[in-house]
């Protein structure tokens, strides 16, 4: 049987999914014979090099490059899994949601107490920077996602059993413990 | 004279004693009804529905609902469980309910029956209203953010006069739960503590003290909410 590629990546989140995702400790030696790595942070592999099967996303959207991330995660995976709080529900960027973006950008360049000497007010424009958002959106709201697997971060238990479940195609094994939203 | 009545809950008999909610004679026998809103020596008012079940096909809640001999109670169903499952979606995605960043997490009964249901992603669209938060009160945060509005704390938090310390404002989208300015700022250690206790999720946060319990000793970290209940 060919081994199942899988793709990472970590959008408007703190790469604590990912953590978690190594906590599965020893287990990754096991991965590695059912399993082989394609654009991800892991292997460091910044471009999709063939069709994936599992595409695995931490954070939501909060700029256009998370989004277009995304876009094509859903074009190159067959089977998508949002990773985490932010994933699901835009998590601790999230925040901002209630607050006009003019305000967060005041309040982070030009009014803020730690903001430094910025007498001309300038605000980022770069146009290599990615446009933020009105607000962080979670990932299911811009492409489909075909699974959830809560937690800030999730367990490493919660991660295995699903990856387990979904390179081999049995049931998930979803004991009481491993589903928690903090 | 004869003051126990018997009838069915999925199939199992069940014995009440007369006046008792089928709430009440579903715990005495040892059966789990999920309920929210409702406290214990609080008159029920049947608000949240998460105790809803079917009666002889109808269906109802079972918190307001007395028992009745020969009654067919429909409870632990796939039907009845995705209609509770879908209220604390619901729930979830009205508030900002960040669990990590929320006190509460561990001991919150929302996030309890969002574990016990396997809530892996609400099926409605999350809101993201904007709501403030009170921390007038030396003793007290009332965060609104997170109040879903179970009247819990303003039924059972009053002074020795029965005064009421949190009351209904506005009304429609704009209601809220508020904490009144003057008795909020004289209010007691215990009264605080109980306060936090009694608020099912974390709209109500003691001061001072928090994060106590660590990840893994909390309420609802290793058993399902209504364990202690069912056999």
């Amino acid at each position: 049987m060919s081994k199942k590629v899988i793709a990472t990546t970590s959008l408007a989140g703190c790469f604590g999914c990912h953590m978690s995702f190594l906590d599965i400790d020893e287990r990754i030696l096991d991965l590695v014979e059912l399993v082989e790595f394609n654009k991800s942070p892991i292997d460091d592999i910044k471009v999709f090099t063939k069709p994936v099967d599992i595409g695995i996303i931490e954070g939501g959207c909060c700029n256009s490059e998370n989004i277009e991330i995304l876009k094509s995660f859903r074009e190159n995976c067959k089977v998508l899994v949002s990773l985490g709080e932010c994933a699901i529900m835009g998590g601790l960027p999230a925040l901002r949601n209630g607050i006009p973006i003019e305000e967060c950008l005041a309040e982070a360049y030009l009014d803020g107490p730690t903001v430094g000497e910025n007498k001309e007010g300038i605000l980022p424009n770069d146009p290599e920077l990615p446009m933020l958002l009105d607000k962080v959106y979670p990932c299911h709201e811009i492409v489909k996602i075909d699974y959830f697997l809560p937690g800030c971060a999730p367990d490493a238990d919660l991660i295995w059993n699903a990856l387990v479940a979904l390179v081999t195609g049995n049931e998930m094994d979803l004991p009481y413990e491993v589903i928690k939203f903090d | 004279m004869n003051d126990t009545i018997k009838f069915k809950i999925d199939s199992q008999e069940i014995v009440a004693k007369k006046g008792q909610t089928i709430v009440e004679a579903a715990k005495d026998n040892g059966v789990y009804i999920p309920t929210l809103c409702n406290f214990e020596g609080v008159k029920p008012k049947g608000c949240c529905r998460m105790c809803t079940i079917k009666v002889n096909n109808r269906f109802m809640t079972a918190c307001t609902t007395p028992a009745a001999a020969g009654m067919e109670v429909e409870n632990d169903s796939a039907e009845l469980n995705d209609i509770r499952k879908s209220i604390i979606e619901l729930l979830f995605v009205t508030g900002n309910h960040f669990c990590p960043s929320c006190e509460k997490s561990g001991n919150c009964e929302l996030q309890a029956f969002g574990y016990r249901y396997q809530m892996m992603v609400p099926r409605f669209p999350y809101n993201f209203p904007q709501k403030g938060i009170d921390a007038s009160s030396p003793k007290i945060i009332k965060d609104q953010n997170r109040c879903i509005m179970c009247k819990r704390c303003i039924k059972t938090i009053k002074d020795e006069e029965g005064r009421n310390y949190f009351a209904f404002q506005n009304r429609g989208s704009e209601l809220a739960v508020v904490l009144d300015k003057k008795l909020g700022k004289e209010m007691t250690d215990e009264l605080a503590k109980l306060a936090m206790e009694n608020c099912p999720v974390g709209s109500i946060i003691y001061k001072e003290i928090g994060f106590e319990k660590p990840i893994g000793t909390r309420k609802y970290d290793k058993q399902p909410i209504g364990s202690e209940i069912e056999v």
